[in-house]
Parts: structure tokens; sequence; C-alpha cells
């Protein structure tokens, strides 16, 4: 047993229900008890379908648990395919339907349905929701186009004249932002002059299943989904694949060079498009203050992997911690940490990303919803990068990850938090400037502002020193207990020339230097020398 | 199942019926979401699958990650393996869940689907811990599997739970009442004072709001049921020798006094003081009421199964806001607890008890009802397809009960249609 609060992963029949209800004319049929239809409320809630899930579940419950679980199963079936008729239906067991060794594969057989029934093996507990999506629709591909290979796996060459052709493989119903990534590398694949055959499981038929092996290669945009059916489709059609994950400017160049390649393209598309606004903005002087802001990231292992090189190449962050809830990819993401000199963090537990988290004190969290309520318990910024997410994050405005837009999408998405947190700095290091403290009415407001005397004023270097996490030994110059050197109010009133943000750094430095050389007064002249001694 | 009899005669409706096919509820597990929030000191240990601790991150929303007082121990192969180290197993975690959160004074072990079928003794593990660590914590077990409790009723196993830990009845256990049924705290304040100003009492809210173990419980004390899901808590009193007054549910004015009304009557309240005591409330909740009439009157509304508040629910909308039920399906149909709702109901509308829920979405776009009530599975493709729905879970989580509510609960149904009558797009 494995004590959880929650979870990054459904079990694997909820992969197969997003399968089937991305699909059109395929319908998921579950031997499972009464209650386990809340999965349902996530297609319709979260993801904000206007129709239910293609699902039914055959609702057993105590009193069906003798031996009418089976008969129950097969009625289940009949009526779903009487209600829905689907040109395909995926058969599966959920948890608890795993442990009553109905077998629905056989049975679901037996109900002598005209049309396709597939049965999913899905272990409930060894495996999760990305790995049932997976087999999933690796089991239909086998299914409904494997039929047709060509023997050997062997492609016949194109046509003279005829323009390269390709499936994108892998965006699902409840993927982040799959709707819209698909938009954006069509757009890619235009730019090349490569025609989409099949898109899939997303908007595809079980009939356009059936045409899979008549495109020239696979794009694999999500491996979680699609690695398992891409590499059936190598063996069965001899299709190569497309592997480049194309999030990020230079992932995006880099899709365009080995679509180019694979598609036997002559020269690479150059990335020119005027809509690319992210290289400017990251390198215009605005966003100076984002280098080497230290990054965590957290995820499914498609966006971390992807989201880490556009972190460390594009934006300039450092990255400071990486992982991955993704265990069927842990090595990949292995191997991506090593590059960026941190050790990958491969858990589904919470507690140990949060652990991670805290221990590698990072200025910015990329990660899904789970990171996103770490990152606000811990007051860091953060931004989602992955699944799971909640309803803000499928959207009504067009919002790719992916492509020309998605470079877009992703420079404001993560610098928003950071200057969020930026403004939210600055708000509390002028909280008690002279302008800004409490008792100030509204700015441009006659009336209302509380004139302050010298007293007043010397409250703020205090305020300000610890909101700079300064612990002031002698802040408002008075006399202290601890031998540590006391400010002459002279440099007192010098240090708060200097720039509030530097401030705090200031005063530190110079009571350091006072106390090393056992000065017991801090003159303007100790300032000065402080700072020359410092360099700062 | 036939037809049903209702208020002596027989129901026309033919379609008043238990139907066997697919449903789309939730189990008892969702209970725990907020059961945990009213026991202050109690913590949830779900014993299942990761299904269950994905079911109750989906239940949670957002309450999921303000360290809540629930978890999931998730099975895996190697439990489903050899059952002889389950105990084993649940010691260490119970111990491990204890060391972090030692506020703990309450254990609930919670059986699921996937526990009760490998058949994982958790009352035995309940009894076994709760020797360990009396007298800081108590460890009770029950079930909120999906093969046995539908939503609600997971509570409903939770509090017989409870009351069956309680010891042998006192024989002077005195005349008491006690409220079964999971209220919000400002609800059950205000029925405090009411009994209070009556003259009722010693009133015993169940579950309070600490894991303090229930007065004793004998032939003096008086259930008065505030939920209508609490079919098993009732009985479990009933046999300590308890005896349930027979009311309507307090939602509404109608069904607040009359639920008042039976506990004022059993304590012998002389009628002027309850006319004294209730008269205000009463005249805020008609008050409150006649907002929402405009908008409701008139109107057909159809019920999927949920909660077991779907009978008294159209009750009170149908007397005291002129709406016109057309169906009302029910997870499970507890006639006796309701025998003093379906009087009131009339004969109209069409009862079944855990139907077929693709019938039913079929019959409901057929009849095309002003309102639907259903779960938030069905609300989105119903409301595609036209239909205006209010997503029944609310009902749950809101406060609904007693007088100052009733303009509340009422604005909980006026809301979608008065949003469809505003939206131009």
């Amino acid at each position: 047993m494995h004590l959880t609060v929650w979870t990054y992963e459904g079990p694997p029949h909820m992969g197969a229900i997003r399968v089937a209800s991305s699909m059109k004319g395929v319908h998921c049929v579950l031997h499972a008890p009464s209650g386990d239809s809340y999965a349902d409320l996530l297609f319709t809630m979260v993801e904000r379908r206007p129709s239910r899930p293609a699902v039914t579940y055959s609702s057993f419950d105590a009193r069906d648990m003798g031996g009418d679980s089976a008969a129950l199963f097969q009625d289940t079936l009949r009526k779903a395919y009487e209600r829905f008729r689907p040109q395909v239906i995926l058969t599966a067991e959920t948890c608890t339907g795993e442990l009553l060794q109905d077998d629905p594969g056989g049975l679901g057989k037996a109900v002598g349905l005209p049309v396709p029934v597939v049965p999913l093996k899905l272990p409930s507990y060894m495996r999760k929701d990305n790995w049932g999506a997976s087999e999933a629709f690796h089991s239909l591909v086998r299914g409904i186009a494997g039929p047709k290979a060509p023997p050997g796996g062997k492609r016949p060459p194109r046509p003279e004249g005829a323009a390269p052709s390709c499936n994108i493989l892998g965006p699902i119903s409840l993927g982040f932002r799959n709707r819209d990534d698909v938009e954006e590398v069509r757009k890619l694949l235009d730019l090349c002059g490569v025609r989409v055959n099949v898109v899939a499981p997303l908007g595809a038929s079980a009939h356009d299943l059936a045409r899979l092996g008549e495109a020239d290669f696979n794009v694999v945009l999500y491996p979680e989904i699609a690695d398992t059916a891409a590499r059936f489709l190598e063996r069965a059609f001899g299709q190569p694949s497309v592997r480049t994950v194309p999030i990020g400017v230079g992932a995006t160049r880099d899709f365009l060079a080995e679509v180019a390649r694979v598609a036997g393209l002559e020269t690479v598309p150059a990335l020119d498009d005027p809509r690319l606004r992210m290289p400017w903005y990251s390198r215009s002087v605005d966003s100076n203050y984002l280098t080497g802001k230290r990054v965590f990231l957290f995820g499914d292992a498609t966006h971390v992997m992807a989201c880490a090189r556009v972190a460390a190449e594009e934006m300039g962050f450092a990255v400071v911690g990486l992982g991955t809830y993704s265990r069927e990819f842990a090595r990949d993401v292995r191997a991506c940490a090593e590059k960026y000199g941190v050790e990958a963090l491969i858990s589904d537990d919470y507690l140990e990303v949060e652990a991670a988290i805290e221990e590698a004190r990072p200025e910015i969290v990329l990660g899904t919803q789970m990171e996103r309520h770490i990152a606000k318990r811990l007051g860091v910024p953060c931004a989602v990068i992955s699944s799971p997410v909640h309803v803000q994050d499928f959207p009504a405005r067009y919002a790719p990850q992916m492509g020309v837009e998605g470079a877009n999408v992703l420079f404001d998405t993560w610098v928003h938090p950071l200057m969020m947190g930026l403004e939210e700095h600055l708000l509390g290091m002028f909280r008690e400037d002279f302008e800004f403290h409490a008792g100030a009415g509204a700015s441009h407001l006659v009336g209302g502002v509380v004139p302050r005397g010298d007293e007043a004023l010397a409250e703020p270097a205090t305020a300000v020193a610890e909101a700079d996490g300064d612990s002031p030994s002698s802040a408002s110059g008075g006399a202290s207990g601890d031998g540590a050197p006391v400010w002459e109010p002279e440099a007192e009133r010098e240090l708060k020339k200097i720039p509030f943000f530097v401030r705090g750094k200031a005063r530190r430095n110079t009571e350091r230097y006072a106390a090393e050389r056992g000065l017991a007064r801090i003159s303007i002249e100790t300032l000065y020398d402080a700072k020359a001694h410092f360099g700062s | 199942m036939s037809a049903i009899t209702l208020n002596g005669v027989e129901a026309p409706c033919p379609e008043a019926y238990r139907d066997r096919g697919p449903r789309s509820v939730f189990c008892g597990l969702t209970s725990v979401v907020w059961m945990h929030r009213k026991i202050q000191d109690a913590f949830f240990l779900i014993v299942g699958s990761r299904t269950c601790a994905h079911l109750i991150q989906s239940a949670a929303g957002v309450m999921i990650f303000a360290e809540p007082r629930f978890g999931t121990a998730v099975l895996e192969e190697r439990d489903l393996a050899g059952m002889a180290d389950a105990q084993e197993e649940l010691d260490r975690i119970v111990t491990r869940l204890l060391e972090r959160r030692p506020d703990i004074r309450l254990l609930f072990l919670v059986a699921s689907c996937p526990s009760d079928v490998i058949r994982i003794d958790l009352k035995r593990a309940a009894h076994r811990l709760s020797g360990r660590l009396a007298p800081k914590t108590r460890v009770l077990a029950y079930t909120g599997s999906g093969l046995d409790t539908t939503f609600t009723q997971g509570e409903d196993s939770c509090l017989a739970s409870l009351v069956a830990e309680q010891a042998e009845p006192a024989d002077s256990a005195g005349r008491s009442l006690v409220v079964a049924g999971c209220l919000p705290d400002v609800v059950e304040d205000q029925f405090r004072r009411l009994f209070e100003a009556m003259g009722v009492g010693p009133v015993h809210f169940l579950p309070s709001r600490t894991s303090e173990p229930l007065p004793a419980v004998g032939p003096e004390t008086l259930v008065l049921a505030a939920q209508p899901f609490v079919g098993e808590t009732v009985q479990a009193l009933e046999r300590r020798g308890a005896r349930r007054l027979s009311a309507p549910f307090p939602f509404g004015e109608e069904g607040t006094t009359l639920w008042l009304k039976a506990a004022a009557d059993a304590f012998g309240v002389d009628p002027a003081r309850f006319d004294e005591v209730t008269a205000p409330g009463r005249a805020r909740a008609k008050k409150a009421l006649e907002h929402h009439r405009e908008t409701l009157e008139g109107k057909t509304i159809f019920f999927f199964p949920d909660s077991q508040l779907e009978i008294p629910m159209a009750r009170f909308l149908a007397r005291e806001l002129g709406m016109r039920p057309t169906d009302i399906a029910t997870p499970y149909f507890n006639r006796s607890l309701l025998d003093a709702e379906l009087p009131l109901l009339g004969s109209d509308p069409c009862l079944s008890e855990a139907p077929d829920v693709d019938e039913q979405m079929a019959r409901c776009l057929d009849l095309k009802p002003d309102l639907t009530v259903c779960g938030l599975g069905l609300a989105n493709a119903l409301e595609a397809q036209g239909r205006v729905t209010k997503w029944s879970i609310e009902l749950v989580f809101t406060p609904v009960h007693g007088y100052d509510q009733a303009g509340d609960l009422a604005g909980i149904f006026a809301r979608p249609l008065v949003r469809k009558s505003l939206l131009k797009v």
C-alpha cells in the first residue's frame, strides 16, 4: 500500500476513455462498479465538452457480485452498441473489474457484434492514465491499420511530383493544449509543403485509422500517448517518425529540419514568420532581469524536456531542478537533466516534489496544477506547462505551446508570474517609503497625505531592510546591546539615498566591513570605504 | 418494482420502477469531501485503488491542496498477491499517518470496491488499531464503495459506524433528541437556537463537530433525520432503542415547520409557544421565497438520481414555488424515511430508483423539461442540447436547510433560468 493524497495520473482506464472520446465512432465499454462514472466529469467540466464522453460502464453493484456480473457486462455491451452504433468498441476492466476475473475480452467476442470489439488489458495496480491511453491507441492502430501493412513494412516510393504526407500522432482529449498545438503544427507542416494525412486520436474516425499506412511518415507530438503506436507503424509500414517536439523556437527549427530530412526535401524552410515575436522579446533590454533566474521544472516528460531547453537557451534561466512523473520516459528525462548539471527527480509523490522544490530554492517553478499549489504555498512564482491541469488551462482563446505562436505564448505565460512577483516585491519594498507608507493617500489626490517628521523617516530603513531579508543590527541608529557597529545619523541618511533594491546589500556589506575592522560607529566615510572594498 | 403507492393511491405513472442499467452516480467515498470538514479532528483513510484517489481528487477540486484530513492507501500488485500482510500494511500506513498528523483523534478506515472485493477485513483492522492507539485515537471502519453506496450513502455508512461504536445504552439516559445527518455549522446553530427557545432538549447533532462520542442512546432517545439519506444510521439508533420521529425534511418554510413540529410535539411543547418561536423564521422564509416565485412558478423540473435529496426538493419546489416535477429519480428509494414526504408530493411525478442513465437521458430530451437537476457528467451535455440544468452536487455543499436558507435554496434552482434569460450569445 502507498499513502497518497493526490495523484498526477488517473488509473489506466482513464486513458482508454480519453482515446475513445477523442475519436469519432469509437466507444469504450468498461466493466466497472457503479460510481466509476465520476471520470465523465473531467471531460464535461475540465475540458468543457458539450457531450458525454464515449464510455458506458457496466455499473455492477453488490447485488451483481454473484454469477451475474459477466452477463451484466455482455448486456451493457449489447445495449451500448445499439444506442451509440459505434464503428469500433474498446472493452476493458477498471481496477475492481480486474479483480472479478470476468474476462471482458472473451465475453465481448462472445456477444458477436457486427463491429470490431478490441479488448484492452489494463493492469490497474501497476500502470496509469498515460500508459492506458498509449495502450488503447496502440491496440486500435494495430487492429485497424495493421492488417493493410505492406509485406516486410516496405513502402513503395512516393510518386513523382506528389507532396510528401504525414500523420500527426498523439493529440488526445484532456491533453494540455493539444487542440491548439495541432493547428500550430499544421502550419509548420504547410511551411514544408507536407500534407497531413490523419491526425489521431484527436478527431480521427476508425476509417481514418485504416488510412494511417498511406502517409510517408509520422509526427509523434506526444510520445506519452503515441510512441508505442508510432513504433508499430514503423515496423508495419516502414514509416519513419519525426520525434522532435516543436516546443520553443530552437526546437521548432529542429522540427522543421527533421521534417525536411524525413520527407526528403531539398531545403529546410526558414522560420521567418513575422508572428514570431518571442526571440525579440527575450532579447529586448526589458528581459535582462530574467538572466539566471533559477527555474524548477516538473511535469510529463515531453513538456519538461522541451521547456527546459526553452528556459535555458531562450529565456536565459538557470535550470536548478527538473523531473517527471512519467516513469515510462525516466531514462530520457535523466539524460536531459544531465545536460543541465542536475539530477532528475522521477516520482509521482507530490511530497517528494515539494521537498525537491524547497531544496532547490527556485525563483520560478514550471509545472503542473500540483506545482502551482506547491509554489503558492512557498510564495514562488509559477506557470503551468503540463498536465494535470485544471479548467482554466483549457482556455477559450488560442493558446498553443508548440510552433511559432506557442513560443509567444510560453514567453508571456512564464514572464507574467515573474513580473507579478517583481511587482509584489517592489510594493513590499516601497511599503514604508515616504510616498507609499500605510498612512499615505492615493496618488494624485489632495488631502489624506499624512506629513511625516524626521522621526517617522527613521523607521522605513528598518522596514526596508527587513523586507529585504536583512536583520540590521543597528537599523534605527540607536545603541545596540550586542556590540555591533552603530550607524551615525548622517550615514543612515546617506544610506537611504542608495536605490532601495541594493540598499539591503549595502547595509549588510557596510556592517560586515565595520565589524571586521572593529569599528564601533559607521560614518559616511565607512559606508563608502565599504563600497570601495567590496566593489559595489 | 411495480408502480409506487403514493398517498394511498397507486401512482399512475407506469415508469415508477427500478431498472437495471448503466448509471451515472458518485460512490459513497465522495462523502468524505464534506464529512471531513464537519468532524474537525477526524481523518478519513480510504483503502482502495488509484481510481479511488483520482475520484477524491476530482471531487475535492482545489480543497485537496489545503492539507486535507483524508487520503488513500493505494493498493499495489503485491497487496493483491497475498492477503497475509494487508493488516501489517495498514498498521504501517496508519502509524506513519499519525506521526505526521498527531492531532487526529478519530480515524476512519473507509472501504472501497477493490478492498471489498479482495475482502480486506477493515473492521478487524479498526478494532486492532483502536486497541493499540487508545485512548488517544479511536479507529472505526465503514464502507464507501460503489458496490454498496451511492454518494450521500457514504455519510450514512459513516454515521452508522459511529452509532454502532456506542457503548450499551444507559438505563436512565433521559429524554433527548438526536438530529441525524451532517449539517453546515451555521444551520446547526440556527436549529439549536430554535430547539432551545421551544424548550426541546438536550439536542445532540450527529455528527458533531468533534470526535466526541455520542451521549448514551436508549429508549428515551428521539431521532429526527435532517437528511433523507440516513436510513442505516436511523436503523442503528433504533436498534439501541431510540425512536424515530416521522417528519418531512427541513427544506423550505413548510418542511422546516413540520420538521420542528415533530420534535416539538414529541417533547410536549405548547402549540402557542411553537408558533411564537417559529413565526419570525416562517415569515422570513416566505418573504425570501417570493423573490424566486416569478422565475420558478409553473416551470417543469426533471431530477436525475444523485443524493436522495430529490424527493424532498421536488416537494419543496412544487408546494412552495409552484414548480411541476415531471420525473424524480433517486439512487435509493427509502420508503420508510420518506413516509411524511410522499403524501405531500402528490401523485403526478414519475418516480424511479437508480434508472438506466441512457434511457433517462433520452426521456429527458424528449420531455424537454424547463429545468433538469443532474450530475456534472451530464449537465453540459444537456445544456448543449438546449436544456437548462442545475448541477445537483451544489445541494450537498451549500447550506440549504431551515428557514433562513429557504430563499438561497430557491435561488439555486432559479439562477440557471435567470442566466438563460440574460445571455444573448
